[in-house]
Parts: C-alpha cells; structure tokens; sequence
C-alpha cells in the first residue's frame, strides 16, 4: 500500500517522548514542516514537494541551562487555526509559542515551579488548537491552560485553567474532521488513562469522563475524529469511543510494546499508529450512521528495524503520505501511497 | 523529567561496573583476598547511607560529565587505581549496557526487576561481609518502598529521562556484537518476536462492540512480527526470582575480548562546553565528600587494565587524549597530585562571580563557602 521515500536527514537524533513528530502542509508555497524534538531543542525542516530543497531550524527551550536537564522540551506541534498557524512548544519550564516558520516567539507563559523540590515533576506536555480561536495545553498537574489566540500579533492571552483530571495529561486533541456538527471538541488524556471530553466557548464545559472507571492503563496518545475518541494505550491497545456517550465501539490488541503516536487522516478515515515494537500499522475507519457504530480495518504495516518509533503522522489530509521518527534517528522517515 | 532517575542509575551503572571490574581482576590473576577487598570497598562506598540518601532527595538528572566524575571516584574508593584509557572504556561498558537494558524492558516497571537483578548480584559479592551485606539489604528496602508506589506512567516518564540522556550513544561493544544485540554500526537490535510483556495481549485481534456492550464481530489482522503470550512477571520483593536475565551479569571470566569497544563517529550533537554548573558541582561535593576513603598508600595499591596488553592501554591513553570530545572530565586522581588541587581551585574559582540560581533549595548566602570548604577536604585526602 506504500512504499518508502527518501528520508529527511536531521541535525539532530529524535528523542523518545509520545507524539515525536508534528507536521505542517504549506500548500501556497508547496512546502511541507516537520519537527521534532531533541532533549532541550526542537529541529524543524522544511521540505520542498519536489524533494529539491531542505531548510533546516534549530529552537532552543527556554531559559536552558545547557549543563543540566532541567529544561527539557515534552512536545512540539502546529496548531492550526483559521487566521494563522502556531508552533508551541511545551517544556519544564513553560509554554513557548512562535509563528509558523519558527521565525518569532510570539508567548511565552511560565509554568509555576514549587519552591522546594518534590517528587513530582514538572511540565507541559499536550497541545491542541480548538475551533477558531483556541490554544489548549496540558500539564503535570492535571491541568490544562486555554489560551485565547487573536488573528494576528501576540496578544495571545490565557482564558481560562481546566481542572479536572488528576494525573498528568499525556495528550490532546480536537475534532479534526471540520464538520460543525460535532458536540465534542476537544478530548484530553491524562497518565491514568482517564480521558475527558469537551466542548469549547468562553468557559470549557466538560461534556463527558471515560472510562467511567480508571482502566488502570495509560493512554499516550489520543484523536477526536467524527464524534469518535481513538485512544492509544501503554498496552498497546487501541480503543474506539463514542465521545459523548463513552460507549466503546472496538478494541485492537495493536501493539506488542507501547503505542507512542496516533494520527488521523480526517479526509479519509485512515488512522495510523505508531508503538515501540518498531511497527507503524494503517488503519481505515468507517462510521454507520444508522447503526451508529464505527468499524475499523487493518490496512498495513510497515516495520522500522530496530527502532523504537516515537512519533508518526500523516502528511497531508488524505494520508497519501506519512513520515515517521524513532528514538536515537537523525532522520525523518517517509512514506508514500503506490 | 523525572525527579527520581538517580538511585536506580547509580544501582544500575554501579552494578554493571562491577561485574566488570569483577571480571578483569578475575582475568588479571589478582589475589582473591584483594579482590575481595575492592569489591566490598566500592558496594561499601555506593550503598553508604550517607550516599544513598543524597540521590535520593527529588532532583534532576544531571549531566554526563557529573555522572562520571562521581562514578569515576566510586572505582577509586578502593586500592584499586585505573588509568584514564582504562577508566574511558569502563564508563561506555557501564553505559551502553544500560542503555542496551532499558531499551530492553519490557514494560517500564520492570526497570525495577532489571535493577534488582542488580541488587542480587551485589548482594552475592559482599554475601561473606556482613556489615557491607546488611548495607546493600537496607539500600533496597528502602528502594522498594520509594519505588514500589509509582505508577506506570511514572515509570515510562523515569525511562525516557534515561534515554534522553544516554541519546546518540553507539560505542561498539565486542560481546554485544558477538551475540548480535548490537549491530556493526553500533545500534541495539530490537526483536519483533517473544513474549509480549505482562499486560499486554498478543497482537493481532480486533473486537467490535454494539452500544449495550456486547461484543458482535471479532475478526484477525496479520501482525508482521510473532508475539506469544507474556511470561510470568518477576518478583518486585526484595528476595524471589525476576524471571528475566536483563540485568544479570554478561561477562565470563574467561574471556577477556568481551569488553572491547570502539566507538563509531556520532559525536553528541549538542556537547557540552561549559563547565559543570554550580548546582551540579554542589551536588558533586555532597556526593564525593560523603564518600569514605581509603588511604591513599600507592604501595599497597593495584592496577586494574580494562585492555588486553598494558601496551594497549597506553596507546589508547595516547589517542584518547584529544579523542573524546563529549566527556571533558574533571580527572580526579586518588593520588596526591598538584595537578588535581590547582584544576579544582581552578573550578571553584570560576563560580566565585557567577549570578545565584534561584532552583537551589539552600540559602544563597553561603554556598559558595561551603563548596570551596568541600573541595578543600577532598583535596586534602
């Protein structure tokens, strides 16, 4: 079903964190960006559709002490709003937010540090743009910061805090699928397995918690597509969710190792999953309105040797293509539909 | 990251550096008596209380070049000397077997069996010492009570935090080859066969179910791999079997080859020039100046070679002089040397005007006092 490409070499290898790997399309200009994220650095590439051209860009977390890890970067992803594209990153010391091209920091939010050291850690890790106008991140803590985004400039301003879950959020995700019908804008996922699912405005409402009770499992990785929560597990399960409801549609023992990544290609209903077993997998949603169930088929696998995948996503909307990176890689891994 | 990667690194390069030396002083002949006396030194100094309550306390993970000086004193803590060739190749056994270790792991909390696995072989060199033994015994009460708690996600958070730190690090080693865990060039091979881990189900099912919860369709996808049922999960009690050999020790008394390494051409891409930090070298005095040390009667004392031939050592020291660009040890020699009291005034020096760090929890007033009082008294040993 596809096949490889020619990799994109990075200056740096990738580190291993869920999600490891964010992607944006640049259509106007036929440029695709990708990031990933090395210890206290974020290497963004910029690839030119004709595979000619390659620019590379290195950003550096904040306030990094370079002899000390304290200021490791959790995640780097593209939020995508109608008005402008946001890169934000999140580390242990706070949120970092630039334009598209990674040219400008245009935020940077602070996290709280206790003053004397405990147990727990501190960071933010979690990123997701929700509807027109909103940044959400999540953090140790269990809470999770709603930033209000204008059109343009860095009046970026924080709305509103969301505490509800308990442990820390692992990730977050919006409806991808564009359709305005959908109640449920956004889930989040905390280290528990507990996911929580909401609806965006001036104050978040919290629509629905699944699984009633802790599965006792965690969930590294989420997606909300067509009203449906896909949830990858560090038992290597996925799970299918009716968002509103909490009602399970399917179960899929994926993974033999941890599942680190899930992507959605919403065009198509293609889902990819991405686990430290070093195997990526392809699969194909379809919703049945009239049952309201949605079934899920194995499409195709494809085994990166040796490698503990850490991040995979689809390159555009279609999943004609995706690219994968996996722990310790200096490069970014293409594949492409034959 | 994580706030508690210390304890289990230490446990586990410790642990690794043991079997190693143990092996060597083995190969090299060396009386049993003093061998003995080496091994019950090192567990001794690593087990103290002093020293295991230090990595302990919630802190950061520090960095490459503060780990090794650390572990650099804790094989010095005996009469045993080792050259800086030899001391280089000691340090990327220890780490690519770790590294090698916790890729390996199953699930992330077994990183504590593996650890264990550790503990138990410790327990066995001292077994004939009781007060050293009653040491190691306590260490990992204490372990499992601080451990035990964490839930998974913790682990997996500890794990990364590790492996973030042992990124880009592809040193060849002769027995990893040889048994093809590793590949020429110099990267881990990961199985897609055996055992999935406790917990998980065997790859390769899909289940449907309708919305009172009933399942209606279940059908089979092709996996690409060959999975079997998990094994048994290993004992997370002080004493009982682990089940699993990660964390045993590796190498055989009579093959000396085994701790050949070569390093292939990855240097770290972000190295690091700058000095150890301040909280670093404050972290570094408590932990050194809590060690007990021998005294330093070079005639009595022994060297251990991790090369075949002394020749080798040399030649090794020779190149390695330039060679190793992402280690700028502090190189602290047992013996008295003017050299080490000048580079350590040298350090001290450089922090005497730096701005005060706000992380730290003691007062800003009188750290730097209190670290030129340390370094004094380890110079003087």
């Amino acid at each position: 079903m596809y096949h490889k490409e020619k990799s994109i070499q990075m200056k740096s290898s990738a580190s291993a964190l869920y999600n490891n790997l964010s992607v944006l399309r640049i259509a106007p200009r036929s440029l695709t960006y990708f990031t990933v994220v090395h210890a206290n650095m974020v290497n963004m590439v910029s690839a030119s559709w004709d595979g000619l051209n390659y620019s590379h860009r290195q950003l550096q977390s904040k306030e990094a002490n370079v002899a000390t890890s304290s200021s490791l970067i959790m995640q780097a992803a593209w939020c995508v709003l109608p008005s402008r594209d946001i890169l934000v990153l999140t580390s242990q010391k706070g949120i970092q937010m630039y334009e598209s091209d990674g040219s400008i920091m245009v935020y940077w939010h602070a996290l709280d540090t206790p003053e004397t050291q405990t147990a727990q850690a501190v960071f933010a890790r979690g990123i997701a743009a929700v509807r027109e106008k909103y940044i959400c991140v999540g953090i140790s803590s269990g809470s999770m910061l709603v930033f209000d985004v204008p059109i343009k400039g860095s009046n970026i301003t924080l709305s509103e805090v969301l505490e509800e879950h308990k442990e820390s959020i692992t990730d977050l995700a919006s409806e991808c699928s564009g359709s305005l019908e959908c109640i449920a804008d956004m889930v989040s996922a905390d280290d528990s397995g507990n996911l929580c699912v909401w609806k965006s405005g001036e104050d978040f409402q919290l629509l629905n918690k699944i699984p009633d009770k802790a599965i006792e499992a965690f969930c590294s990785s989420v997606k909300l597509w067509k009203g449906t929560v896909v949830a990858g597990y560090g038992t290597g399960q996925i799970r299918l969710y009716e968002a509103v409801t909490g009602i399970v549609h399917a179960e899929v023992n994926a993974h033999a190792r941890w599942i680190y990544s899930l992507d959605i290609a919403p065009f198509s209903g293609l889902l990819l999953s991405a686990a430290e077993d070093s195997l990526v997998r392809v699969w194909h949603l379809t919703m049945t309105p009239e049952t309201n169930s949605v079934e899920i088929v194995h499409m195709y696998n494809e085994c990166v040797t040796d490698t503990q995948i850490c991040g995979a996503k689809f390159c555009d909307g279609d999943g004609y293509a995706f690219a994968v990176t996996g722990y310790d890689l200096s490069e970014i891994i293409r594949y492409t539909q034959v | 990251m994580s706030m508690r990667t210390l304890p289990l690194v230490f446990i586990n390069l410790g642990g690794e550096m043991l079997y190693i030396l143990d092996q060597r002083l083995q190969t090299q002949n060396t009386a049993d008596d003093n061998t003995q006396k080496v091994m019950n030194d090192i567990i001794a100094t690593m087990f103290s209380k002093a020293f295991m309550e230090e990595l302990l306390k919630p802190q950061d993970l520090y960095s490459n070049r503060a780990l090794r000086t650390v572990l650099t004193r804790l094989a010095h803590a005996s009469i045993m000397r080792l050259n800086p060739a030899s001391m280089d190749r000691l340090y990327e056994l220890m780490v690519m077997a770790f590294k090698y270790q916790l890729l390996l792991c199953p699930r992330p909390r077994d990183l504590l069996i593996i650890s264990y696995n550790h503990i138990d072989a410790i327990r066995e060199f001292v077994r004939d010492t009781p007060s050293v033994l009653n040491q190691v015994d306590e260490t990992h009460r204490k372990i499992i009570e601080v451990y035990t708690p964490l839930s998974d996600g913790e682990f997996q958070l500890l794990r990364q935090t590790l492996l973030i730190f042992l990124q880009d690090m592809h040193v060849r080693v002769s027995l990893f080859l040889k048994d093809k865990v590793q590949n020429p060039n110099g990267r881990f091979a990961l199985s897609t066969t055996g055992p999935v881990p406790h917990g998980t189900e065997v790859p390769g099912l899909i289940r449907m179910f309708s919305s009172n919860g009933k399942e209606w369709k279940r059908w089979e996808f092709p996996t690409g791999g060959s999975y079997t049922s998990s094994i048994r999960v290993g004992s997370f009690e002080r004493f009982g079997d682990r089940v699993t050999r990660i964390g045993t020790n590796m190498y055989s008394v009579t093959q000396p080859e085994e701790t050949h390494t070569s390093k292939s051409y990855s240097q770290k891409a972000n190295s690091e020039p700058n000095p150890l930090a301040k909280e670093e070298l404050n972290l570094l005095a408590r932990l050194l100046g809590g060690m007990k040390v021998q005294n330093r009667n070079t005639e009595t004392g022994f060297r251990v070679n991790l090369f075949a031939t002394d020749q080798e050592e040399e030649e090794a020291g020779a190149s390695g002089a330039n060679g190793d660009q992402s280690f700028q040890v502090i190189n602290i020699q047992a013996t008295q040397d003017v050299q080490v009291n000048t580079e350590l005034a040298r350090i001290a020096g450089e922090f005497t005007g730096e701005p005060e760090q706000t992380e730290s929890p003691e007062g800003p007033s009188n750290k730097g006092d209190d670290l030129l009082a340390m370094m004094d008294e380890l110079i003087e040993l």
